[in-house]
């Protein structure tokens, strides 16, 4: 594979030579500077995409690779914010987007980091917004040619080409609320692949909604843009694929270019440790839980689960959790574990009994849910319910003063009022523990980076001192230096409060490292619980469906 | 959540306002002793009469700018458009085409305004418009009461205040009344119909459904659902906002030359101020929302809102005794209607702001304009 793959890229560099007339790079990006009121940013970034050439871009979360991204497309925030310096550009000819449109006539198409998709809309519409295909008619002449005529015919044929490139199964007509997570991102890709005179594609993280196969899915259709002589831009947290994909890789620090080297000529740990600036150490903690630990009453006790989650359907799933533990839920894409916790908290409609410290837990009731004492980190990032324009304090703090009136205080006549002290300091420690990179707890949320708003997910969750703390793929967009950091915080509440965590993940290595005992699901039941150092070998095998046959006695 | 079987008691917790209309209206109708025939009769001629300015609410919603109180502006247009066509004397259809012509710029104008302010008041368009329709009003009381006779030539001293500039209080329409309604009226076991009228509107409720499936109609529906992802796809949300409260405030200038023309005469200074509220409250009564209103809404809002208006005068009157109760019921209903949807909407939105903390919108369940 690694060779076919080399020589493919052989292929393509014989072809780039015909292929460049001129001897201008594709998109060249000189000496960009960029400070947000005065928290410089990027302060000299100059690097070369070439056609057909696939550029890794890494660092750290707030490194400001989405920045630089946002000045490439034109986004209206960079103007709002002061525009920036240095040039970029096409074709060996300056460039400076106004808005997003003089992007995408220019050639440049980006995927966004969060989701830009109008979710009661179909696929196809969302594919083909504001370039729909349409018919003439006579009252153009008169009003303009918006008034012309959708052409839905022409629109869904157009959307499933888009859709073939990348190699998934999406129906044209789904709507976009109704997909999970990962189709979603690859509508938001067919969207890009649909235009024609796309030079350059700009890929914000698309890959940290994917689990491994989407995700190797997505790198194929990658490289098949780039045998189109489509320049890409790829940003990721997940180092192997910049490593499988790349022909370039930039690693940005403080604000510079720390390294522009040939894939080829990089390592996993190496690229780590540019990023961060230190050494990583890859080496992963284990629990070490004492014998008398083990048990403990049961928490929560799920009885013949069924839950109704497109894409991750959950068909029969009967678990117990133990108070005080941490349970990893494993398994391959689309094979139902991220419905379990979704049905736990009643996000989709579910069936069948679940126990909750002794009490029944309603279904299909996310209030109740909350008010027992669970809480959520959704695997959606767009619905992973930050209130973007408010500020890091007041959403790390706005669930738990909703349903356990926390940070609130109670005037005389039950009249209750915010706690601002208490929540300025439950705030800055947060900030302090998850490192979350900001200029304090009143920046609004929107300013932060992805990976830093995830952070105020884990924290927001946090602050509710919940009893049983769902958490679906926590570390998503989070990068590989502070992974460890949010694991520990983690293992950290569950010790301190016995916080139990059932913790949903695509990264094995993730749960091997921080739960206690590992369930993986295929087909929407779950075959088999395996103590988290069982063997690789057992884990690899149980994914794809084969039940262990001497299955360990305390599972 | 995404459940694809309606149950019965969410169809009827969904259609809620117009039920509690229909099963009111059953109630009141034998207690009020109108007969049928005058009944239906009364409902002809106020679906020609009203629907039109019902149905000008309808692109905004489509534009998530809320039921647009701005579209009291395209009446007022259309008012001036009538007391100049009454002034030059022309009258019959080309009176009330050329009061329509007169309108449309001056419709084109307001809207243009109306726009330009709900685009720095975005997220608050309904609040807006509904101030924006005072301080218009003050500007039209002013070219009406002072330039009309003074700065703009009125020829006709009958139309004039006795101190020689600004128009009378009531005004009649004299070659205009019902110029429309009569142009072919057919009578039906005793029931005249209005047909053009009628037609007119029909041939608009076409027109909209055209226009939802124009481009320009995609357009506002997204820049509806999500403003930053229409921008991101290089749509041009703030003039496609601008264009759907111009059309809005054409319809509603037309549509208010239809429901003067039925009417027959003009009260200058009042006629446009419950436009606005009657329309929007018609609208609500047939089950729209601030964010999802359909054809359909308009049609059985038309009908329900007007059938508690006819019927609750007399109602009132024979059940207690006393007219002015259901006068003043219906004026209660009207904008109690409108601030209880308020009221909804803003809770909606607070219990949504809480369903995305736990990771799912329920916005998409209830925000779609067919
Ligand atoms: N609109 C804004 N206003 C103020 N500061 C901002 C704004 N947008 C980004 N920043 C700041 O710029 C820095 C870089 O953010 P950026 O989103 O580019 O990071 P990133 O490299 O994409 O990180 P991640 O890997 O987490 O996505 C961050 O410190 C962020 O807080
Ligand atoms: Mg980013």
């Amino acid at each position: 594979m690694f060779q076919a793959f080399h020589l493919f890229q052989m292929i393509r560099s014989s072809n780039k030579g015909e292929r460049q007339i001129s001897s201008n790079p594709l998109l060249s990006i000189k000496n960009i500077q960029k400070d947000f009121y005065g928290n410089k940013v990027l302060e000299d970034i100059s690097f070369d995409l070439d056609r057909g050439e696939i550029v890794g871009l890494v660092g750290e979360n707030g490194a400001g690779k989405s920045t630089l991204m946002n000045i490439l497309f034109g986004m209206p925030v960079i103007q709002k914010t002061g525009g920036y310096k240095g040039t970029v550009q096409l074709n060996g000819k300056d460039i400076c987007f106004r808005d997003p449109v003089d992007a995408i006539e220019a050639g440049i198409g980006m995927v966004h980091q969060e989701f830009f998709l109008i979710p009661s809309f179909t696929a196809t519409e969302n594919i083909l917004l504001n370039r729909e295909s349409t018919q003439y008619n006579f009252l153009v002449e008169l009003f303009g040619d918006r008034l012309q005529k959708l052409d839905r015919t022409a629109m869904k044929e157009r959307a499933i080409r888009a859709i073939q490139t990348l190699g998934v199964d999406i129906h044209p007509d789904t709507l976009v609320s109704e997909m999970p997570v990962s189709y979603k991102q690859f509508t938001e890709i067919a969207r890009e692949i649909d235009r024609e005179q796309m030079k350059v594609l700009v890929l914000d993280e698309p890959t940290a909604v994917m689990t491994e196969s989407e995700a190797s899915t997505f790198l194929t259709a990658m490289k098949r843009l780039a045998a189109r002589g489509i320049g890409q831009i790829f940003i990721s947290h997940r180092l192997h694929e910049i490593l499988e994909v790349c022909d370039k890789i930039v690693v940005l620090r403080d604000g510079k270019v720390i390294k522009n080297i040939p894939a080829s000529e990089a390592t996993l740990r190496n690229i780590a440790s540019w990023m961060v600036g230190r050494e990583v150490g890859t080496t992963s903690f284990r629990r070490a839980r004492s014998a008398d630990d083990q048990d403990t009453s049961v928490l929560l006790s799920i009885d013949k689960l069924k839950v109704d989650m497109p894409g991750e359907r959950v068909k029969n799933v009967s678990l117990e959790v133990r108070e005080g533990e941490i349970l990893g839920i494993g398994g391959l894409a689309g094979q139902g574990k991220l419905g379990i916790a979704n049905g736990i908290m009643g996000l989709y409609p579910a069936q069948g009994s679940i126990i909750l410290n002794g009490k029944p837990l309603p279904l299909n009731n996310p209030l109740e849910s909350l008010k027992a004492g669970v809480a959520f980190i959704s695997e959606d990032r767009r619905g992973v319910g930050l209130l973007l324009n408010e500020s890091l304090k007041l959403n790390i703090a706005f669930t738990a003063m909703q349903v356990k009136d926390r940070f609130i205080k109670r005037l005389p006549g039950g009249i209750k009022w915010q706690d601002w002290n208490e929540l300025d300091a439950s705030a800055k420690e947060f900030i302090d523990r998850l490192e979350i990179r900001c200029t304090g707890p009143d920046q609004r949320v929107v300013e932060l980076s992805g990976g830093n708003q995830q952070k105020v997910c884990v924290a927001k969750v946090l602050a509710m001192e919940p009893k049983l703390l769902l958490a679906s793929e926590p570390t998503r967009g989070i990068d590989i230096g502070a992974k460890q950091l949010v694991l520990e915080v983690l293992r950290e509440f569950n010790q301190r409060d016995r916080t139990t965590i059932v913790m949903t993940s695509s990264e094995l290595q993730e749960l091997r490292s921080i739960c206690d005992r590992i369930a993986i699901v295929y087909e929407g039941e779950i075959v088999g619980i395996v103590p988290a150092d069982a063997p690789m070998e057992d884990i690899g095998l149980l994914m794809l469906g084969n039940k262990l046959v001497d299955e360990p006695t305390h599972a | 959540m995404s459940k694809k079987n309606i149950s019965f008691s969410s169809l009827i917790i969904s259609n809620i306002v117009p039920l509690i209309f229909l099963l009111f209206s059953i109630a009141a109708i034998p207690l009020s002793g109108l007969t049928p025939t005058y009944l239906v009769q009364e409902m002809v001629t106020r679906l020609g009469r009203n629907t039109f300015l019902v149905l000008s609410l309808l692109v905004p919603v489509m534009a998530g700018m809320g039921l647009n109180f701005g579209m009291v502006l395209g009446a007022m247009a259309g008012q001036i458009g009538l007391i100049l066509v009454v002034d030059w004397g022309i009258g019959g259809i080309p009176g009330l085409l050329i009061a329509a012509l007169v309108a449309t710029p001056l419709s084109i104008l307001l809207g243009y305004f109306c726009g330009f302010i709900m685009n720095k008041a975005k997220g608050r368009e309904m609040v807006t418009s509904y101030i924006l329709g005072f301080f218009i009003n003050g500007v039209y009381q002013f070219v009406v009461l002072y330039c009309m006779g003074s700065i703009i030539p009125v020829s006709d001293p009958e139309l004039l205040l006795s101190r020689g500039y600004g128009i009378r209080n009531t005004m009649a329409l004299p070659g205009l009344r019902q110029a429309l309604d009569g142009l072919v009226s057919v009578e039906a076991s005793g029931i005249t119909i209005p047909v053009i009228s009628l037609l007119v509107t029909l041939v608009f409720c076409l027109l909209l459904t055209w226009f939802n499936k124009t481009k320009l109609g995609q357009d506002m529906r997204a820049v509806g659902k999500d403003m930053a992802v229409a921008d991101g796809a290089g749509i041009p949300v703030e003039r496609t906002r601008i264009l759907a409260i111009i059309i809005s405030t054409i319809l509603a200038s037309y549509g208010q030359i239809i429901f003067l023309q039925n009417i027959g005469t003009i009260n200058t200074y009042s006629s446009h101020e419950q436009t606005g509220i009657f329309a929007i409250a018609a609208l609500l009564v047939g089950g729209a929302t601030v964010a999802r209103a359909t054809i359909g809404n308009v049609f059985m809002g038309v009908i329900l809102f007007h059938l508690m208006f006819v019927v609750s005068p007399l109602a009132g009157k024979n059940f207690i005794g006393d007219a002015q109760l259901g006068e003043h019921f219906r004026v209660f209903v009207s904008y109690g209607i409108i601030a209880v949807t308020l009221l909804l909407h803003a809770w909606k939105r607070r219990r949504n702001l809480l369903a995305k903390q736990e990771g799912k919108s329920e916005e998409n369940r209830e925000d779609d304009v067919s």
